[in-house]
């Protein structure tokens, strides 16, 4: 049974087609990473897993639930999927604690006292156990995102999708992120990172899938074979061009 | 001037009471109400959003006056036992909740987007999102706004008068036909309006100056 499977999906804004005949299965534990260039539909192929984008055609399994059906309860996909998002969207009205903790208690019903102690095992995890009682926006971007990592793992969901986990961080942070993330991937969680970081492509993930106009281009079970030999046309031009920026 | 006070307290403090209670009122149901349909303005359902966007334009647009009448004149038809203080207080609810609605529907469209799709994908649903994580930020952030409505409110309440409301005006106007000092009472019946709007204004800007000390995004 596999967590997460695409058949001949299409995704259209109006009347741009976003996604294009999208084939793709994800197996548990999996940690998939997505590159391509900007505008290629990769938020947009995340964003259509946990239901924030709604596909046009095709068919979307997630956990089992086709997310086409109008008898698949949302959220209880979202229960099971969880997101990191680029601006990391933590609750600007909570404390961080908090923010860990409103999920379980008001969705999973966690008593408030087992909750809690559950957020302060993920403090910990990602190092933040001093900063429980602060308001987000006393926090740096680094922090802020490795909140959102704790967030998303306390609802113990099936798998995470990241969107650009890194990408609005200061170089000198990006690391604690990643190691973060790595950590989460060893204890066997299904990832599906977009993410502009070859390093963690390559050294984290084991699957990488290159994006271009809305397509798949190529889809590698050996991210450093990609990366050293790229078969895909497209994806030559883009890692010749990012690799000269480096 | 003085003279009117002391010379009728008693029906001046008397149409104070009406002007509190009527405002009272509608402040509470208006602001449920303004809630209510400011909901149904951002609603993901097409038909609760086209409900709330004729009830917001129509009471937005139409006079005070013309709603307050409509309510005293010919809602009794319909529903026995309304007479002016109940019709000019439904009147004034309901108009001001328009002005409400469209101001907690500012207030949550500024609330940034990624807040509810945060909300979203950690499982909760679109109404647990909103009572847990949008309302309490729109809620700073209409405060002010809000206020001013509250302060309109008290003022507005002198339609009442027309209604035969029992209301400060309605009293005012009584007092000023009787004594023909129409100066003193007017000037009389403004200063205790003043005194009923003075400290909700600055009962307003207290809470605003506390809730800035929390965050926004
Ligand atoms: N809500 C929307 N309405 C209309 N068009 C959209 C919408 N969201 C995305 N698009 C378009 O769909 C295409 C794919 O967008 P998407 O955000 O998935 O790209 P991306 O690969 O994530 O790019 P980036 O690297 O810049 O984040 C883009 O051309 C974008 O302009
Ligand atoms: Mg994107």
């Amino acid at each position: 049974m596999s967590m997460i499977e695409f058949h001949d999906v299409n995704k259209y804004y109006g009347k741009f087609k976003a996604l294009k005949n999208i084939n793709l299965t994800i197996e548990r534990g999996e940690v998939v990473t997505i590159i391509g260039p900007s505008g290629s539909g990769k938020s947009t192929l995340l964003r259509t897993i946990n239901g924030l984008e709604l596909i046009s055609s095709g068919q979307l399994l997630v956990d089992n639930h086709d997310l086409a059906d109008p008898k698949t309860d949302m959220n209880r996909i979202r229960k099971n999927v969880g997101m990191v998002f680029q601006h990391f969207n933590l609750y600007a009205n909570k404390t961080i604690l908090q923010n860990i903790t409103l999920g379980p208690e008001k969705v999973l019903k966690v008593p408030h006292v087992k909750a809690a102690e559950d957020a302060e095992r993920l403090l910990g995890l990602v190092g933040l156990l001093d900063q429980a009682h602060k308001l987000p926006s006393m926090l740096s971007g680094g922090q802020k995102q490795r909140i959102a990592i704790a967030r998303a793992l306390a609802m113990h969901p099936k798998a995470i999708l990241f969107d650009e986990p890194t990408s609005a961080l200061d170089p000198e942070v990006i690391g604690d992120v990643l190691d973060v993330m790595k950590k989460v991937a060893e204890q066997g969680m299904t990832m599906i990172v977009v993410t502009h970081e070859m390093g963690f492509a390559k050294e984290v993930g084991n699957r990488l899938l290159f994006m271009a106009d809305g397509e798949i281009r190529e889809d590698s079970n050996d991210p450093r074979e990609f990366f050293r030999a790229p078969q895909d046309e497209r994806a030559q031009e883009f890692l010749g061009k990012i690799l000269h920026v480096d | 001037m003085i003279s009117i006070l002391t010379a009728h307290w008693s029906e001046l403090v008397e149409g104070m009471k009406y002007t509190i209670g009527s405002s009272l009122i509608a402040l509470i149901g208006s602001l449920i109400l303004g809630i209510i349909f400011a909901m149904f303005v951002i609603s993901p359902n097409r038909w609760l959003r086209i409900i709330g966007s004729v009830y917001v334009e129509i009471f937005r647009n139409i006079p005070l006056l013309v709603v307050a009448m409509f309510f005293y004149i010919v809602m009794p038809r319909f529903v026995p036992g309304l007479d002016g203080f109940k019709a000019g207080t439904i009147g004034l609810t309901i108009y001001t909740s328009a002005f409400i609605a469209e101001t907690f529907r500012a207030g949550i469209e500024s609330v940034a987007v990624g807040q509810m799709e945060a909300a979203r994908s950690n499982g909760m649903t679109y109404l647990q999102a909103m009572k847990y994580i949008i309302l309490p930020q729109a809620t700073k952030i209409v405060i002010p706004p809000l206020g001013n409505q509250f302060v309109n409110l008290v003022k507005n309440s002198s339609v009442l008068a027309f209604l035969a409301g029992f209301d400060l005006m309605y009293q005012g106007n009584l007092i000023a036909s009787t004594t023909f000092k129409t100066t003193d009472t007017y000037l009389a019946v403004g200063l205790l309006y003043l005194v009923m709007t003075m400290p909700l204004s600055y009962l307003m800007r207290y809470l605003e100056k506390r809730w800035s000390r929390l965050p926004t995004v």
